[in-house]
């Protein structure tokens, strides 16, 4: 199938794609790198009056580092952070999770700033952003604010921005002390997961955001808990039970729970040391 | 030596030798020609408005905001198509009851399944006759639809023909001996499981897709079409259309996979002939993925409830089966879609020496996509059931199941023969076959493993499969019950002027080598060079006529038809030498380009002898007329078809917290007869191994229970990639058939056929310690965990 | 209005100029407007690798990216790396290892080896499976591919 016809825009800064946005009225898309929104328009699900390519938007790309935060910028590819020194050495979850995301030709496209917001509930990248306690910074008519990961997906392909564009992603640079685990269990690599988890312990507390069980990515406050005070891990999967679990063609909601407390006991064997 | 080389053993012996491809070097450079890669003046494109219902009145249709957009040239209905398309039933007269109902290329009043086309939009690009798709109107009145096959016969389920009075299209009891009597004889077992065989269909990766262009001057079609039958499709086009044979031409240049999606006569291609004669130019159709999994066949669909009796020794005495499929809304056009069912009747428990059979098959209608003939039609239901049986059989008394098949299986030396169900069998070697398997993948070596995994709780599983195959059809199979199919095949061979051969012949090339095969027959029984050899395929203009590649028959019969043909060549070419070199025929042969001694000492090269023939007729006596140009056809006499046979293994990993099954490596050992190429003949079986691990693991139609397609996309079908494939160990056993000169059988459905009984085999295996079993295709996660949590209760 | 627009790229080391709609795709710009068609349309969705081509060295889904998008950009497609010889050993390869069937995956398939083989990919059989596991290929069992790439790797970098 063809795209429906659009207006196709390409703002050359961050004001001018803001005031396109307002003026379509949620009817213009912003295209970062199309991996999923492009698809959508070839199935003629998405049919957006027009299109905003951020492509020109300097504003949203680099990574840039200081002494606690590493900045990327929302349009930074996922092929760039795989490569990025600063990226590797300071958030090693996301290095972790990179080669399980898709494929080279679409990492070398699909960015991280269109991922969050889409928040397909099975993408990898919300639910790193939740375990690593990521903020979103986002522009809108009104400014720039920040958004905590935990705050900003509200549902399936639904997220806290109004109006919108997330401009960078601010993540805490990984302390010494600080341990990491990812697992996803799919049944073709570069799949989207059956389950999947990514997992950040700090000193002794545990934070752990699921992705590919429920609508969104998904933390469970009574299960980090759990972990935090060492419970037996037959404990600390009952409460599993928190998380309204999907069901589709693929697995249904037992085998999916079944499945996260899986990758979870998985993801936790292989914890960096 | 005493006579001319013989053809397998010759300088330019090129049969049996591993040739890479002529024609890769084009598809590597982009240089391929596909239907969508071919661009005519004024042409325009074709797009669908497809039912989103499985059944529904349509009670009207509302194209005018349709015809008022941009770039619409046109827009047909399905009763407006049926004044110039004559419809088409898919039944055959010898499968005896078969019933279908008349099809139109666009639904007439009712749409059967979700994607029927419904109204064609023809438009100057395919985006602008989507656009006007959306615009098309289109009343429907939803009817209940019958979707689930188990209960189509049932009385509270809607008849889709209420002509016929019931869903059901087809049934066939076989059977032999007494099945009764030896299951209840004392001391026999008997093994009871239902089988379930998923929906799945081909994805090829180049969708469906054809271009016609209609000269109204000459009143003649022409029709770049991506399949497999060229010559099948001219006589549907021309019968169906009202043109006469011989002004319909079908080209098939590259075709990107077919696997048997691309030879039946689908609504929308016919539809897009239809508008090219309507409007006197070119129109192209090229299937988008979508349209590719609500329209292209699917196969499978079988509900099987079998039993296998089977002796403390471990004598099989026989198999009793029922087998459900359902079909979708028609029968398939032209070859049927009773084949599948059919097949599975006939080949079951073939390799095993049995005598007393019993298996009834009912087709019914549904209201999904419809059903026809898939690769290695039948053979993964029909392996699965007799050789999943066998293994379980082989846990139930506790034998070992390779040494439960030497048991049972037909002896390498008792041929010909015929199978329980009355199938002609010979020049097979399934002992053989079976102890070079177990030879190649260490056995011993492999159960050693299992056993010491175990105690880590890692299950590994060692699954076989005992096999044969249909190939090299006669006209059995089709032709007698009425079918356009040409079950013979035809080549010719042309020496030029310049001392090469042009070589053509009615069978395809889709991907198989065919091309390089024929080249490699002609080159060899000539004596020419490799290099100098050109093909001509896929043309109905320049061709001899013939059935095409399909049903593994490509190198057995279009194969013969050329080694008869070069054949034939060369001793015309002798017989001119013999006269312009005044020496005796018997004294002469062909090598590598020259009439030759026997010793191979040249005494003319083929250039100076077709150049003299050609141009200086002058130097030949009068009463010495040489064509140079050779046609022979060939079609299997004495078989309805030729068995091929093979043993193969998988090696599994269950990961029983997942249900994950990760494939460690796969073997196979084939005996399709004399083997033309075995780098082709290799690569093409494990291609057929691999879309039945497809078949086995991953690939599923999945149907709301209101008929709804809930998978159509690439992402939501799983095909199998590369990271999870093993890699296939091949080995062959050459038993040529004695049908031919060439002693070659087909090979390209082997791997689709048996890989999913031994994929079935290796997880049962490794589930055993658990007590668990799945009988399930595909078998995904989910349901192996449930079967793990069924035996753990 | 924007609906169409003026761009000029590169494809395979030559300037290209031209107006296209804006919701024409990068594959089907090059293959219906500049008849470049060895790159091939599967699904067009992201998903078959078909169309895998590289912009500006990098490989992309042709299906993916609007032809506008590459406006600036430098293009190759399976013509320009045959042309060009950069592909010619994985070609010979392809062809020894009979790593093709029916063609159709084959110019994606080989853009995506370029990729591997370019980067410093190892002849790793597990790791080059799943570099390719984002190009479908129907026809064979990928054991003929890996075994092509592996074949290209030993032999460029002994």
């Amino acid at each position: 199938m063809k795209a429906p016809d659009f207006d196709y825009l390409r703002p050359s800064s961050l004001d001018v794609a803001l005031a396109m946005l307002i003026e379509h009225d949620g009817e213009a898309m912003p295209l970062a790198g199309g991996q999923s929104l492009m698809p959508m328009m070839n199935f003629r699900v998405a049919a957006p009056e027009a299109l905003i390519d951020l492509a020109d938007l300097t504003e949203l790309r680099g990574i840039t580092v200081d002494t606690d935060t590493v900045r990327i910028g929302a349009m930074t590819r996922y092929a760039e952070l795989m490569s990025d020194p600063t990226v590797q050495a300071h958030i090693p979850l996301i290095g972790m999770a990179l080669p399980h995301i898709a494929h080279d030709a679409v990492r070398n496209r699909g960015t991280i700033g269109g991922s969050l917001a889409l928040a397909d509930p099975a993408a990898e990248m919300p639910a790193l952003m939740l375990a690593l306690d990521a903020s979103i910074e986002v522009a809108g008519p009104d400014g720039t604010r920040m958004i905590k990961a935990d705050d900003f997906f509200l549902g399936m392909f639904e997220t806290a921005l109004d109006d919108e564009l997330i401009t960078a992603i601010h993540v805490p640079v990984a302390t010494p002390a600080q341990r990491f685990g990812f697992h996803e269990l799919t049944q073709r690599h570069g799949d989207y997961a059956l389950a999947g988890v990514a997992i950040a312990k700090t000193d002794d507390s545990y934070c752990a955001a699921f992705f590919g069980v429920a609508d969104r990515a998904t933390r469970v406050p009574e299960l980090e808990a759990a972990l935090t005070r060492q419970d037996n891990i037959k404990t600390v999967l009952t409460h599993l039970d928190q998380i309204d679990f999907t069901d589709d063609l693929k697995a249904n909601h037992t085998t999916r729970q079944r499945l996260a407390g899986v990758a979870l006991t998985r993801a936790l064997k292989g914890m960096t040391q | 030596m005493t006579g001319p080389a013989h053809i397998f053993d010759k300088p330019n012996r090129y049969i049996g030798q591993p040739e890479p491809r002529a024609d890769a070097a084009r598809l590597l450079q982009g240089r391929g020609r596909f239907v969508d890669d071919e661009k005519l003046p004024r042409m325009v494109h074709a797009a669908f408005v497809r039912s989103p219902h499985a059944h529904a009145k349509i009670l009207s249709v509302d194209t005018e905001d349709a015809l008022s957009a941009t770039g619409v040239i046109a827009i047909y209905t399905g009763a407006d198509l049926a004044e110039h398309v004559t419809p088409y039933i898919g039944t055959l007269t010898h499968l005896t009851g078969l019933r279908s109902a008349p099809q139109h290329p666009l639904a007439m009043d009712v749409a059967r399944w979700q994607g029927e086309p419904v109204v064609m939009v023809v438009a100057t690009s395919r985006a602008l006759a989507e656009d006007a798709c959306e615009l098309v109107d289109v009343d429907y009145d939803e009817l209940p639809a019958a979707v689930n096959s188990e209960t189509a016969l049932d009385a509270d389920t809607p008849v889709i023909h209420p002509e016929f009075g019931s869903n059901l299209a087809w049934e066939r009891d076989v059977i032999a001996g007494d099945i009764d009597a030896a299951f209840a004889a004392p001391g026999v077992h008997v093994i009871e499981r239902e089988f379930r065989f998923g929906r799945h269909t081909g994805v090829t990766l180049e969708s469906r897709g054809t271009l016609c262009e209609y000269d109204p001057s000459e009143d003649q079609l022409t029709v770049y079409y991506s399949g497999q039958a060229p010559h099948m499709m001219q006589v549907i086009f021309s019968k169906h259309l009202g043109l006469p044979e011989e002004n319909v031409r079908v080209i098939s240049n590259d075709v990107g996979g077919s696997f048997g999606i691309k030879i039946h006569t689908y609504g929308d291609e016919i539809a897009t002939a239809a508008a090219a004669k309507l409007l006197r130019r070119p129109v192209k159709f090229i299937a988008d993925r979508f349209e590719s999994f609500v329209t292209d066949i699917h196969a499978r669909d079988h509900i099987v409830k079998a039993k296998m009796g089977i002796t403390e020794a471990g004598t099989i005495v026989g198999i009793d089966f029922d087998d459900l499929t359902g079909i979708g809304p028609f029968s398939m056009y032209p070859r049927t879609s009773a084949i599948e069912c059919n097949q599975v009747l006939n080949l079951t428990g073939a390799p095993y020496v049995m005598e007393n059979y019993r298996a009834k098959g009912r087709v019914v209608f549904q209201n999904k996509t419809l059903m026809c003939q898939y690769r290695a039609v039948g053979h993964p239901i029909a392996m699965a059931i007799a050789d999943g049986l066998l293994e379980d059989a082989a846990r139930k008394i506790g034998m070992d199941p390779v040494a439960l098949r030497e048991l049972n299986l037909m002896a390498d030396d008792s041929y010909p023969r015929t199978s329980a169900t009355g199938m002609k069998l010979d020049d097979l070697s399934h002992k053989r076959a079976l102890r070079k398997l177990t030879e190649i993948m260490d056995y011993q070596g492999l159960r050693a493993d299992q056993t010491e995994a175990r105690k880590d709780g890692i299950y590994r599983g060692i699954g076989f499969v005992s096999m044969v195959e249909v190939t090299n059809p006669s006209p059995m199979f089709y032709g007698i019950g009425g079918a356009p199919i040409a079950s013979q095949d035809g080549a010719t061979v042309r020496l030029d002027a310049g001392g090469a051969l042009h070589v053509s012949s009615s069978i395809t090339e889709q991907g198989q080598g065919t091309n390089a095969i024929l080249a490699q027959i002609a080159a060899g029984v000539f004596g020419i060079a490799l290099n100098r050899v050109k093909v001509t395929t896929g043309d109905t203009a320049t061709t001899p006529y013939g059935g095409g590649t399909w049903a593994s028959r490509g190198a057995g019969i279009g194969g013969e038809a050329m080694l008869l043909a070069a054949q034939a060549l060369k001793d015309q070419v002798l017989d001119v030498a013999g006269v312009m070199l005044q020496t005796g025929v018997e004294k002469l042969d062909i090598r590598d380009g020259a009439v030759t001694d026997l010793d191979g000492k040249e005494r003319l090269p083929l250039a100076d002898l077709a150049r003299t023939v050609y141009y200086r007729g002058n130097e030949l006596p009068n009463d010495l007329n040489p064509e140079l140009i050779a046609t022979r056809h060939y079609r299997v006499t004495d078989f309805p078809f030729v068995f091929t046979n093979g043993a193969m293994a998988a090696h599994v990993e269950v990961d029983t917290e997942t249900g994950f099954v990760k494939v460690l490596h796969f073997w196979a050992v084939e005996d399709c007869g004399r083997v033309i190429n075995p780098l082709l003949v290799d690569e093409q079986i494990r291609g057929g191994v691999v879309q039945g691990i497809g078949g086995a693991l991953y690939e599923e139609c999945h149907y709301s229970p209101d008929g709804q397609f809930l998978n159509a996309t690439m992402a939501d079908y799983m095909v199998p990639m590369a990271s999870e494939m093993p890699d296939i160990t091949i080995a062959h056993i050459e038993t040529p058939t004695k049908t031919s000169v060439l002693g070659a059988k087909g090979a390209g459905e082997a791997g689709t056929g048996g890989a999913p009984a031994a994929i079935l085999n290796a997880v049962n295996d490794a589930l055993s310690p658990m007590g668990a079993s799945i009988w399930q295709m595909p078998m995904t996660p989910e349901r192996i965990l449930t079967m793990l949590d069924n035996a753990a209760e | 209005m924007s609906r169409s627009i003026d761009i000029k790229l590169r494809v395979n080391g030559e300037d290209v100029g031209a107006t296209v709609p804006a919701r024409l795709n990068l594959v089907d710009f090059l293959r219906e407007e500049l008849c470049l068609t060895g790159s091939h349309v599967g699904c067009e969705h992201g998903v078959c690798g078909a169309c895998t081509l590289t912009v500006d060295g990098d490989t992309v889904r042709g299906c993916l990216m609007l032809a506008t998008q590459a406006n600036g950009k430098e293009v190759t497609t399976i013509e320009g790396l045959a042309d060009s010889g950069q592909s010619t050993a994985l070609q010979a390869a392809f062809t020894k290892r009979n790593a093709l069937q029916c063609g159709f995956c084959t110019p994606g398939m080989l853009a995506s080896a370029l990729g591997y083989v370019n980067a410093g990919g190892a002849a790793d059989r597990d790791a080059i499976r799943q570099h390719i596991s984002g190009n479908y290929c129907r026809c064979t069992g990928y054991q003929s591919i890996v075994d092509a790439i592996c074949d290209v790797i030993k032999e460029t970098r002994t």
